[in-house]
């Protein structure tokens, strides 16, 4: 058995005091001075801990406090409250929502996943993965000792060209295109995402995490400096400016990516300047009629589809439709056209949680590409500041770049462990497995007329409670 | 079991919070214009204000219901010396599926052992779907009638042997119990005040995974004790001790992943009573390392049989894709209840990857397995209990409607001893406040004559709630509900809208 896929993590301090959720506020006037105050008796030690941040001058109470109300609930003249900071309800926006980030931030500081009691607190249901659960298995168990033991559940996923046969001629030599791929150990491809306060330091760091973890990290042609060489083998160069224009572009691809367009790629021009067999992918915009565009480019030739939709996953023309219907109509197409085992369907836009990977593989994806979580594993508070020419409230452009990459491994350890959760619970130990799987996952749209769809009628004469 | 029916159910008594302030969704303040004229003592009827020693106090502000009352203190008061605002501390509570106000709703039943008047939506939370989108569907009432209700009037009680097999004859008198959390997940004081209130009540509390502590064995008549895939604890003389023996093959809120036990909590007491090292992670693996069909299940069933022949087993799940070929593999192998537990409740720790997307909500599982029961023509042979985020007498009513028998309840007895859904029961010592820990000094907050006495006052006031329900469905017994989905209406699909 090959060598099992382990990510290592250990806490990454933040260099900022994170914004929570809510805030304690503790009045002096009136106090009684108590013999002994509610705010020794903090099971936490918070008023203990209680310290000021020495850059932002702000108080670390609200950091530390866990919630539990004890205080405010026992001081004799009620002068400890919470309320709900109003700073944290303005971070992101509905989509990359104040949880979101905020769960983000721990995954990159300490490397573990989110873990809970008392059963889970949020909506019944929402758009697009919001809407579909993952199956369980009642008594298949995926391996013998555990998600975490010897016996390992595989997250690797292949991408590249896979025809449905091989053929050889009659002396025996390779006819045609033979197979090409390359696995990565996670089913993550990491792309630097489109504003940010972003600098080569930055993007070195993100190289490097990509390095450590075995993956690939997507950037756009003219992120690429002369200190990324060394890191080839790990980018994926996207050339916006089309396929012609491929410009200086020298060093060991595995991959190259540029937009479709209406002619053919044109790999070969692009592969004699890069001297290189780079594999393409072809990045396709997530708009309605997405699934015959992909066909398209698959009988033009070609094997690796990105389907790349908007920053809050959903499509760019229409965002009443979101990715998981994007890549849902790809797969369907392309497996009525017999067509889907050759093709490698990557998908983007909006990937903000682990379940978001799961869940786009169920949905017929083979890997994701993850933008903005490794923006936010430095801090990002999705502010967009930086995109009106202000400066980083977190000063992202200041970031080292051995703390970016070792945030950005803490928050992929923590989604590839988060992964193994899911697949666990399936009964699946193998990440190629839960691509399409789609009789493994319950959906919204399905369930809920299904079951409630009848539950209409109100006959005169009645009242609802 | 027909004495249990006979006996009374307890007395509520009034049990207030064991904390000074408790937390209510207003705030009256008083300026010193207040000539402690004593109007608002007056008017009043809830006790906010309380003259003494010549002046007039706010005493329990945490009771005032802001806007819906119909005295209001603050537009009586001559001096206009008081003034009403929403409590800051009210807003930093709750979640979409436990609100502020479910929370204070269930903190004032446990306290008064009824429903709040108002101020406060004690009915449904703010998910947006499920049992939050669905509406029981009543009879209109004819207008100013409001009778009292009386528990007796209607026959809320379940059976929960349908087999006919020579196994006990369980009825219970209330068509919920209290579901599984293990010594060590919570406290002593926590168990034995849910267990106590089960007892009074003449229901049933299950151990959970992790043993039977001697201190329960008065009241074996009215435990579950669990087998789960750990078999922590799990002793021949428990399994001969109880009525029933629950088979945890999954939980809602962790399906697929077993259960775990950070070493924090493995006290020495705890390491005791699951045969293990002190300080430890116990793992509870998943699936049951013995179980790959229903026929090994069977074995599994046989095995209790074996040592206590007349117990009911019951086998608990959770809700995937084929629930409820589960179901029904569950009763062929001999179970008489088959308990589906779904994915947004449970109280112990759990990923909450785990929590939010794995299996499906209770609400869609319910009515799939009725179904296929019915058509496998063995629904009444098998009792079917839900449990995964039912938290109010409404809920219930409405599982039963989408094909429950009953109900297991978890959070919300946790709620009624005054959890606040920190979420962190799971670090360090354990629950701050007292509720999910084993620290000696922290558990010592629960005392159990108060935390039993706030769970049955929860739960009167639950079944004061479901007989006004069914009276106004015209229903002499709660078994007249099950499965009547047409008094029930999902908002999302109303056609007549108001």
């Amino acid at each position: 058995m090959p060598a099992k896929y382990v990510i290592d993590t250990r806490p990454v301090p933040h260099r900022f005091e994170p914004v929570t959720k809510s805030g304690v506020i503790a009045w002096e006037e009136g106090c009684l001075k108590c013999a002994v105050c509610v705010k020794t008796r903090c099971i936490y030690n918070v008023y203990a801990h209680r310290g000021l941040h020495p850059r932002q001058m702000i108080d670390s109470i609200d950091n530390e406090c866990m919630n539990c109300f004890r205080c405010i609930q026992s001081c004799p003249k009620e002068l400890i409250h919470k309320s709900i900071s109003p700073e944290f309800k303005e971070l992101g926006d509905e989509y990359w929502s104040p949880n979101i980030i905020a769960r983000l931030w721990y995954q990159a500081e300490t490397g573990k996943i989110p873990v809970s009691g008392a059963g889970y607190p949020g909506p019944f249901s929402g758009a697009g993965f919001d809407s579909m659960w993952t199956d369980m298995s009642e008594i298949v168990r995926p391996t013998r000792d555990g998600i975490h033991g010897r016996e390992y559940i595989s997250t690797a996923v292949d991408i590249g060209r896979k025809p449905v046969c091989l053929s050889v001629d009659e002396e025996g030599r390779w006819r045609g295109e033979g197979i090409r791929i390359m696995d990565i150990p996670l089913p993550i491809i990491m792309k630097v995402p489109s504003f940010g306060s972003i600098t080569d330091e930055t993007v070195k760091g993100w190289g490097a995490a990509a390095e450590r973890l075995g993956t690939l990290l997507a950037l756009p042609k003219d992120r690429l400096g002369p200190e990324m060489n060394g890191l080839s083998r790990s980018l994926i160069p996207f050339l916006d400016d089309g396929m012609g224009r491929v410009g200086d572009l020298s060093g060991d691809f595995p991959f190259v990516e540029c937009t479709a367009t209406d002619s053919t790629p044109d790999l070969s021009a692009i592969n004699r300047k890069i001297r290189r067999d780079a594999m393409m992918i072809v990045r396709l915009p997530l708009t309605k009629g997405i699934e015959e565009r992909a066909m398209e480019q698959v009988k033009a030739g070609a094997f690796v589809l990105h389907i790349a939709g908007s920053m809050k996953g959903t499509y760019l023309d229409d965002d009443t439709l979101t990715l998981k219907e994007g890549i849902l109509a790809v797969h369907r197409r392309l497996v009525d056209a017999n067509l889907r085992e050759r093709v490698t369907v990557l998908a983007s836009g909006g990937l903000a949680m682990a379940e978001h990977v799961a869940k786009a593989m169920i949905c017929g994806a083979d890997a994701v590409y993850v933008d903005f979580p490794l923006l936010i594993a430095l801090e990002c508070r999705m502010c967009r500041r930086c995109t009106k020419g202000l400066p980083c409230p977190v000063s992202i452009e200041e970031a080292p770049r051995d703390w970016v990459a070792l945030r950005t491994i803490n928050l992929l350890g923590a989604w590839h462990n988060q992964l193994l959760e899911v697949m666990g619970a399936m009964g699946i130990r193998d990440a190629r497995r839960i691509r399409g799987e789609v009789g493994r996952a319950m959906f919204f749209e399905d369930l809920d007329e299904n079951t409630f769809g009848t539950l209409g009628e109100l006959k005169e004469g009645y009242e609802l409670e | 079991m027909s004495s249990m029916n006979d006996d009374k159910f307890p007395e509520v008594r009034e049990t207030p919070s064991r904390f000074k302030n408790p937390i209510g969704k207003y705030r009256l303040h008083r300026t010193p214009d207040c000539t402690a004229c004593g109007k608002c003592v007056e008017i009043c009827r809830h006790g906010v204000h309380v003259a003494k020693r010549g002046m007039v106090l706010i005493k329990n502000a945490y009771r005032c219901m802001g806007p819906d009352c119909p005295d209001p203190c603050h537009k009586a008061c001559p001096e206009k010396a008081l003034s009403l605002k929403r409590n800051q501390d009210f807003d930093a509570l709750g979640d979409f599926r436990w609100t502020a106000d479910l929370l204070a709703s269930n903190w004032h039943m446990a306290e008064f052992g009824r429903v709040p008047a108002a101020g406060l939506e004690y009915r449904t939370g703010n998910s947006g779907g499920g049992f939050d989108k669905l509406r029981m569907v009543l009879p209109k009432a004819e207008p100013g009638s409001a009778p009292e209700t009386n528990h007796q009037e209607v026959d809320l009680s379940l059976d929960l042997n349908r087999r006919n097999d020579g196994a006990h004859r369980v009825r219970i008198r209330l068509p919920f119990y209290g579901g599984g959390m293990s010594y060590g997940s919570v406290s002593i004081h926590t168990i034995l005040s849910r267990v106590r209130a089960a007892k009074a009540l003449g229901t049933f509390c299950c151990t959970g995974e992790g043993g039977f502590p001697d201190e329960l064995e008065p009241y074996s008549d009215h435990m579950i004790t669990q087998v789960a895939t750990g078999l922590f604890g799990v002793r021949e003389e428990t399994i001969q001790r109880v009525k029933i023996v629950e088979f945890k093959y999954a939980q809602g809120a962790k399906p697929g992943l077993g259960g775990h036990l950070l070493g924090d909590k493995v006290t020495p007491s705890v390491a005791r009573m699951r045969e293990a090292v002190v300080g430890y992670p116990l793992f509870s693996p998943f699936p049951f390392h013995s179980v790959y069909s229903v026929e090994d299940h069977k074995k599994h069933v046989d095995w209790i049989k074996a040592m206590n022949p007349k117990a009911l087993v019951s086998v608990k799940v959770s809700t995937p894709t084929d629930v409820d070929m589960v179901a029904v593999g569950s009763y062929y192998a001999g179970a008489h209840i088959i308990h589906l537990d779904g994915s947004y409740g449970g109280t112990g720790a759990a990923p909450e990857i785990a929590k939010k997307n794995i299996a499906m909500p209770i609400e869609y599982a319910v009515p799939k397995v009725h179904r296929f029961l019915r058509e496998e023509g063995v629904r009444d042979k098998i009792t079917v209990i839900a449990s995964g985020g039912l938290r109010t007498p409404h809920d219930i009513a409405k599982i039963i409607a989408l094909g429950a028998d009953g109900v297991c309840i978890g959070t919300a007895d946790l709620v009624a001893l005054e959890c606040v859904r920190c979420h962190n029961c799971e670090s360090g010592r354990g629950c701050a406040r007292g509720i999910a820990t084993t620290d000696p000094e922290l558990e010592g907050q629960v005392d159990q004559d108060w935390g039993s006495q706030r769970i049955i006052n929860m739960y009167l006031a639950w079944t004061k709630e479901l007989t006004r329900l069914l009276k106004r469905l015209g229903m002499k017994s709660v078994q007249d509900l099950v499965g009547r989905t047409d008094c029930l209406i999902h908002l999302d699909y109303m056609k007549t809208k108001f």
